[in-house]
């Protein structure tokens, strides 16, 4: 049994359409411990034991938040600077981290062909978050494949949420469940709504 | 009638003369001896008289000391003491030395010839200090080395006082009744007669242990009995009964002393020192100052009418050249001890000219000696004159600084600038619910703080939580002055009371343009009124809290807290523009049209940007922030 931390940022839940709707799942998934941090810290004084000792005491750390202007909306950043103290996090005697598997789960409002070598933005977007696989690796940290969420901006038009969720849904169990393959989803660019590939069948890794 | 007559002369011309004198910057103690001189000399207003009033004005000593000792903490003497013992006790006992010296040249007896040394080897705390705090050259390194030196000869005073009975000259038959009246300082010539007697059957032994057991009773009772007693007078709020206490403490212990046959001068200080930790140490100080000042001035009044001009123009050569050979021995040995502890550049010079002169306690030690016989009488109106004309060219010594040897220095000095080792010093006036809080975060934060407040109660349990506060009255100007203020970088004007509010910064506005004032207010009315009064920034003392809570009550209906935290921002910078926006409609003392109509229409932007959220309306303003793109852009 992995124990999953979804840290979870968004200044406008009240108008937020696919990231608060995801967020109700991570909470309702037993195993996963979700924090909302703009609720938590709406002033921004983030209170670094409790953090460090959330991150001591989980296994896979997810974070997940709208894809603002190619990272995540700022108090995440904030947490960073806080939380990943040397000593902790990085540095001769900071392995408190060490093993640990880290992923982003975002929505980005643009097409999935703009985040490709030929569009708009001539990159994928593993690419594009390198700052947080950078952060992992500095932690020692297995930085997984980002799951995502394209178009978001057109999603509930589309109808396209409630598959999402499910596949959220599905992907929180199978790490709480220890069939979620960490192996391959860290090789790979992105974790699509069809996860199969990387649930593991029969015994629990 | 010849009471309030002689009253009229010696304020009239304290009254004309000292202001003029201050503006010209000769200082206070110089505009008491020219009005002395000339009511006296030059007038013949005064005469004789003056001798049973100079007895009288004695008494400004004994208080003199009771200030010098309240204003020395144990605590700040034993981080001073390498200055103290070091360089102003070198400056003391080397002067003495060298004067006594000079005295013996001169075919002085031994006695006379310390005696004088002693007298000379003081500066003028009064005119050096003033004259420093006014060109802001105290925090100097010379200033700051001027200061250490002025304590040391002030402290000097004590056991100066305590030897000079002892060098009287004479057959020792009537030198005990001679020695003895100076030992009384007091200078109630009257009951010094019979002060000591009291005693005097006892044996020797018996004696020193009514001494002992006399100064240990002052220790015990300043420590642990006069708290309770101020308190107790505190309470009732009668501002006159206090200072009433204060004095009869002063007089008390003059008279003990007296009985015991101890200076009286000795016993207030020490008594001073026992109360300087005190909470009451302000409201003393506030309360015998003036007294202590009336009575200094009227003693330096009678100086300069006893002044023998027929001496002073039948040798003028002589005089002077006395008071510049003076003035130069004593810059010798000054600069000689600037260089041993290593005063660079202008600072040495600053020490060695701002200390040459000697100063007003000369005038009282040479009371003393007169009575003690120790020195001559002839001798003393010549060294009146010299010490007199040796103050006077004070000012002409720190103009020769400031224009001569300042401008110069600059660029020889290649001393790294000085590490700024005081925080800023913060007044506040008021530590009821509101001040107490500004109080803890700015002494938390390592600043240095004083604390006043009227009520004793509060004094004693803010006393028992460790910080200190002091007892008084925050709009008595005198206190706020005691406390600090004229070296204040802050004031923080928290009291409870609207119009003693406004009362207080109008009166720090006006009277130290330096400090800036931050001023808790009632309400936003209050903020113009204290704005007016000239209080830098105000802040209405329950605004914050409301904030705060009507945000807590936002998250209690369920909306989100980082929600709740931009819709109380919103509100805040909505309400703070209305502050500066009603400003221009605002009239003292009321409201007018325009007033209530620029209110109005404010209240409704405010509530038309609070409600957007609720409905479909969207307004520009709330709008803004983390706003996605529109569903429709197709270049997204």
């Amino acid at each position: 049994m992995a124990k999953v931390l979804v840290l979870y940022a968004h200044p406008r839940p009240d108008r937020s359409e696919i990231n608060q709707p995801l967020f109700e799942t991570a909470k309702g998934v037993q195993g996963v411990t979700a924090v909302d941090l703009y609720a938590e810290y709406p002033d921004f004084d983030i209170r670094v034991d409790v953090e460090q000792e959330r991150l001591r005491t989980h296994d896979i750390i997810i974070f997940q938040h709208p894809f603002y202007w190619y990272s995540a909306p700022s108090i995440m950043k904030e947490w960073q600077d806080l939380v990943l103290e040397y000593g902790f996090a990085y540095g001769l005697h900071g392995k408190a981290l060490v093993g640990k598997s880290f992923m982003n789960v975002t929505t980005a409002g643009a097409k999935p062909e703009a985040y490709s070598a030929d569009g708009l933005n001539h990159s994928d977007i593993r690419s594009l978050l390198a700052p947080f696989e950078k952060t992992a690796d500095l932690c020692e940290m297995r930085f997984l494949a980002p799951f995502v969420m394209f178009g978001a901006g057109r999603a509930l038009e589309e109808n396209r949420l409630n598959v999402h969720r499910n596949a959220y849904d599905d992907l929180l169990k199978a790490m709480v469940a220890d069939r979620f393959d960490l192996e391959k989803a860290a090789k790979a660019k992105q974790i699509s709504d069809v996860l199969d590939d990387f649930i593991l069948k029969g015994e629990a890794v | 009638m010849e009471l309030l007559s002689d009253a009229f002369v010696y304020l009239c011309a304290a009254v004309i003369a000292v202001p003029i004198a201050n503006r010209l910057g000769l200082g206070s103690v110089l505009g008491y001896l020219i009005a002395g001189v000339v009511i006296g000399p030059v007038l013949g207003i005064v005469g004789s008289e003056t001798t049973e009033v100079q007895h009288f004005a004695e008494f400004g000593v004994v208080m003199m000391l009771f200030l010098v000792g309240l204003e020395l903490q144990p605590a700040m003497l034993w981080k001073m003491r390498k200055q103290l013992i070091g360089l102003g006790g070198l400056q003391v006992l080397g002067t003495t030395a060298v004067f006594a010296g000079v005295g013996l040249a001169f075919g002085l007896v031994w006695q006379s010839a310390v005696a004088l040394g002693m007298i000379l080897a003081l500066s003028s705390t009064a005119i050096v200090l003033q004259t420093l705090n006014e060109k802001g050259w105290l925090k100097t390194e010379g200033g700051q080395s001027s200061f250490s030196v002025l304590l040391t000869q002030d402290i000097a005073v004590i056991p100066m006082l305590a030897v000079l009975p002892l060098l009287a000259v004479g057959n020792s038959g009537d030198s005990y009744g001679e020695s003895h009246g100076a030992g009384h300082g007091g200078g109630h010539g009257d009951g010094a007669a019979h002060g000591g007697e009291a005693l005097a059957s006892l044996p020797g032994w018996l004696q020193a242990v009514v001494i002992l057991a006399v100064i240990a009773a002052i220790i015990v009772a300043g420590r642990h009995l006069m708290r309770p007693v101020f308190r107790f007078i505190a309470e009732s709020h009668l501002r006159e009964i206090f200072t009433a206490t204060a004095l009869l403490l002063v007089i008390g212990i003059a008279l003990l002393m007296d009985f015991v046959g101890l200076s009286p001068a000795l016993g207030t200080f020490l008594a001073g020192v026992v109360l300087s930790d005190s909470d009451y140490r302000h409201e003393l100080e506030s309360d015998i100052e003036p007294f202590k000042g009336l009575l200094l001035g009227l003693f330096f009044l009678t100086v300069g009418a006893g002044i023998d001009f027929n001496l002073l123009f039948g040798a003028p050569v002589i005089i002077f050249g006395l008071a510049i050979g003076l003035i130069v021995t004593k810059f010798a040995l000054l600069f000689g001890l600037g260089t041993i502890f290593k005063l660079q550049g202008a600072d040495k010079w600053l020490f060695a000219l701002g200390l040459a002169q000697a100063g007003e306690f000369a005038f009282v030690l040479f009371g003393f000696a007169l009575s003690a016989g120790v020195l001559e009488p002839a001798l003393l109106q010549i060294l009146t004159l010299v010490v007199a004309i040796s103050m006077l060219l004070t000012p002409a010594l720190f103009i020769l600084y400031e224009k001569v040897i300042a401008p110069r220095a600059v660029t020889q000095s290649n001393r790294p600038a000085d590490e700024i080792d005081r925080k800023g010093r913060i007044v506040i006036a008021g530590m009821g619910r509101f001040g107490q809080i500004v109080g803890r975060l700015l002494i938390t934060s390592g600043y240095d703080v004083v604390i006043l407040d009227h009520d004793p109660q509060t004094v004693e349990n803010l006393g028992k939580v460790g910080l200190k506060t002091f007892y008084g009255d925050a709009t008595r100007p005198d206190l706020l002055h005691g406390a600090g203020l004229q070296d204040a970088d802050l004031f923080i004007a928290a009291l409870d009371d609207r119009d003693k509010q406004t009362m207080v910064v109008e009166h720090v506005a006006k009277t130290y343009p330096k400090v800036r004032i931050l001023a808790r207010a009632r309400d936003r009315h209050h903020v113009y009124e204290l704005e007016q009064a000239g209080a830098h920034h105000a802040e209405r003392e329950v605004f914050e809290g409301a904030m705060t809570m009507g945000r807590r009550a936002l998250i209690d209906l369920g909306v989100h807290p980082f929600r709740a935290r931009s819709k109380a921002k919103d509100f805040w910078h909505h309400d703070r523009a209305m502050l500066d926006d009603l400003r221009e409609n605002y009239n003292d003392g009321g409201v007018d049209k325009s007033y209530v109509d620029a209110m109005r229409a404010h209240s409704q932007t405010l509530f038309d940007i609070m409600r957007t959220d609720h409905g479909d309306e969207k307004h520009e303003r709330t709008e803004r922030g983390w706003n996605p793109p529109p569903k429709g852009d197709a270049t997204l």
